[in-house]
């Protein structure tokens, strides 16, 4: 995957608190095998009725908020179900950055790891940001300075130094691993095999 | 001055390498595969030409897309028989242990682990499910992660992670006659709010815990993750290494003997710190009942459904709004009103064999409402067979439930289990979320007891009403 420094465009206003992972993408779709292409079934009870004919009335339907590529949620975005089809679909559609006064965490750390910025923002940066797309003004991240800037303010924003370098250079964490870690690794696992012998018999389940 | 909690001993086991910027790179002893997560983390080890570290490390089953009945091969569900058949190649192809669909061992990953003593006090456990938290009962530090993480476990039986702050909640008192676990459980995540814990690490300890059962802890610690917390713990006690001892993949004779030396030094000092404490009298709870689309939007079943109206604070009123729209419920209605159409008892947090004979000791001798279908699906295998042995099957289709095969069914209604749109159901699962158990489907979490006597009535019931 590569890695992007500064993401510019619309952002969606989804005001609602505690947004889970089965609203984001619901379960009857986790029976496929591939991460490509799930941008469609994104909000999907929201987004389709029944009979699959887009509902006009959710945000992501209506133009201009249809080519997003911002989100701008309530508390505790995420939460539940810990499918990393939710940060499969939200890329696939489009989000490159989904900003919130919270997030379930293992939707964040899903995020860091599919170039999708979860960017926490809270009290009145976040009421900012929330007017700011509903009155439809262009939002710029930037990695590099770590600013948002929506409509003709800047917020600062602090992040993991981990995470905006995996998102900046859009590192392939297991290589990275492989090749810096794996003496300490099998060093480790020989002490514990002396110390734990009990994790290493080899039994049938 | 200071100690270490559980959580801390667990972590500081674990860590490899510590980072500057505070993030470990940490040793997972075990990893839990099933057939919805796995698929791409598998398809990314392929295409790089990686291996699997430690094979044996790992264990395998289908529990999400299965049917609960008509297993005969192939799967009706096409998709869910792709995915199955996937997770079976990938298996064989890596050489991880595999349980089939049809052998005594097979069931919903957070039961089976427990089962076969997979899991163990003072383990790092994940796997690709939020609900691996309840793990943690046994003491180990047990937590969902997503598919890219999974790769990444795959491949170096390792993850980077910060460490959580630790939070205590202690729980206080005896619960009173029909009030379980759940009920406490769902009382505590009302209270704190189902952000009310990220960020945290959370350990379960006082009186109520220490008398729990682990099939009581294990409930208790698969709900953590719906306060927002990834991990919930219980130190190991005489309760947990009773149930451990004798468990096909736990530590026999001498190995045994040194593995309970280890595990004893693992419960939180009595010096040690936590950065929140939150405590929680058991005793003076009634049943508790889920009237919204969040764990939080709780109640006691004596009490009416809330009015937003009266809900001070702007986002929560919304919120309470789009609820009891999408729930169907007024304000002011008594909850004990409040008809269902369905009833569902299983899952992995109350799939177990307790969970079992609490609801078959309320349904005995009576039978389920005209107006209501109702299934038990039990938690594995060994939870079904021991349920039968003890005549609970009989006890339930004379009741006239439906007794089905194990699996994660109607609580993830990835297969055939699940609800019609609009249809109502008094569930013990976890999650009341919008269409969790079926798009435009309403779900009440409650006790298996508390469900099971709402198949007896036709609507939300006070369990210690029930005329015996």
């Amino acid at each position: 995957m590569s890695g992007w420094t500064r993401l510019e465009g619309l952002a969606a206003p989804l005001p609602a608190n505690d947004i889970d992972t089965d609203v984001i993408f619901p379960a009857r779709y986790l029976l496929l095998l591939e991460k490509q292409g799930l941008g469609r079934y994104l909000f999907h009870g929201h987004r389709f009725g029944r009979d699959g004919s887009p509902l006009a009335d959710f945000v992501l339907n209506r133009p201009p908020y249809d080519r997003a590529r911002f989100l701008v949620a309530g508390a505790n975005f995420g939460c539940g179900s810990s499918r990393e089809h939710a940060v499969w679909a939200l890329a696939d559609f489009g989000i490159g950055c989904v900003i919130a006064r919270g997030f379930g965490e293992i939707f964040a750390a899903n995020c860091a790891r599919n170039g999708v910025l979860a960017l926490r923002l809270e009290d009145d940066a976040h009421a900012h940001a929330m007017a700011a797309a509903r009155a439809g003004e262009t939002f710029a991240v930037d990695l590099a300075a770590r600013t948002l800037a929506c409509g003709d303010i800047l917020v600062p924003f602090d992040i993991d130094t981990r995470v905006r370098r995996a998102l900046m250079q859009g590192l392939d964490e297991i290589g990275f691993t492989e090749a810096d870690d794996m003496t300490d690794i099998a060093r480790f696992e020989d002490q514990r095999k002396d110390r734990l012998p009990w994790l290493f018999q080899d039994i049938v389940p | 001055m200071g100690g270490s909690t559980l959580y801390d001993k667990v972590w500081a086991g674990h860590v490899v390498k510590r980072d500057d910027d505070g993030s470990c790179l940490l040793y997972v002893d075990r990893h839990l595969v099933q057939e919805v997560s796995s698929p791409q983390a598998f398809a990314g080890l392929i295409a790089r030409g990686r291996r699997v570290r430690r094979p044996e490390a790992h264990l395998a089953v289908a529990d999400h897309a299965v049917p609960t009945s008509g297993r005969d091969r192939p799967l009706p569900d096409g998709l869910a028989a792709r995915q199955v058949a996937r997770l079976e190649e990938n298996a064989a192809r890596f050489g991880i242990p595999y349980i089939p669909l049809r052998d005594a061992r097979h069931g919903i990953v957070h039961v089976i682990g427990p089962e076969r003593g997979f899991t163990l006090p003072g383990i790092t456990l994940v796997c690709g499910d939020s609900h691996t938290c309840t793990h943690g009962a046994f003491g180990a530090i047990a937590f969902g992660i997503g598919s890219s993480e999974c790769e990444m476990v795959l491949a170096t039986q390792c993850l980077r992670q910060m460490p959580q702050r630790r939070m205590r909640v202690l729980l206080h008192g005896r619960p009173g006659p029909g009030v379980a676990v759940k009920d406490l459980v769902l009382a505590l995540i009302a209270r704190i709010g189902v952000g009310g814990a990220v960020g945290h690490a959370v350990e379960f300890a006082g009186a109520a815990v220490a008398a729990m059962s682990m099939d009581a802890r294990m409930t208790l610690c698969n709900m953590t993750i719906e306060a927002g917390a990834r991990i919930g713990m219980i130190a190991p006690d005489d309760t947990t290494f009773a149930y451990l001892e004798g468990r096909p993949m736990a530590p026999r004779g001498a190995l045994w003997e040194r593995a309970l030396d280890h595990w004893r030094g693992l419960p939180s000092d009595p010096g040690a710190v936590f950065d929140r404490e939150v405590s929680l009298d058991a005793g003076t709870l009634a049943p508790y009942v889920t009237w919204g689309t969040t764990p939080e939007e709780a109640a006691p079943v004596t009490a009416h459904i809330p009015d937003p109206a009266a809900e001070p604070d702007p986002d929560r009123r919304a919120r309470m709004r789009r609820s009891l729209a999408y729930m169907d419920l007024r304000p002011g209605t008594a909850l004990q009103d409040v008809a269902i159409d369905r009833v569902f008892i299983g899952s992995c947090t109350n799939g177990r064999l307790e969970d079992l004979r609490a609801a078959a000791a309320v349904v005995a001798g009576r039978h389920v409402d005209s107006r209501v279908q109702a299934m038990v699906v039990p938690g594995s295998a060994a939870v079904r067979a021991a349920a039968e042995a003890e005549g609970l099957d009989r006890v339930f289709r004379d009741a006239g439930f439906a007794w089905r095969e194990a699996g994660c069914s109607m609580c993830v209604a990835m297969n055939d289990d699940r609800l019609a749109p609009g249809e109502r159901c008094a569930s013990t699962s976890n999650r009341n979320f919008e269409g969790r158990q079926g798009a435009g489907g309403r779900t009440h979490l409650m006790s298996p007891a508390m469900a099971a006597a709402a198949s007896l009535t036709g609507h939300l019931t006070d369990v210690r009403e029930l005329a015996r």
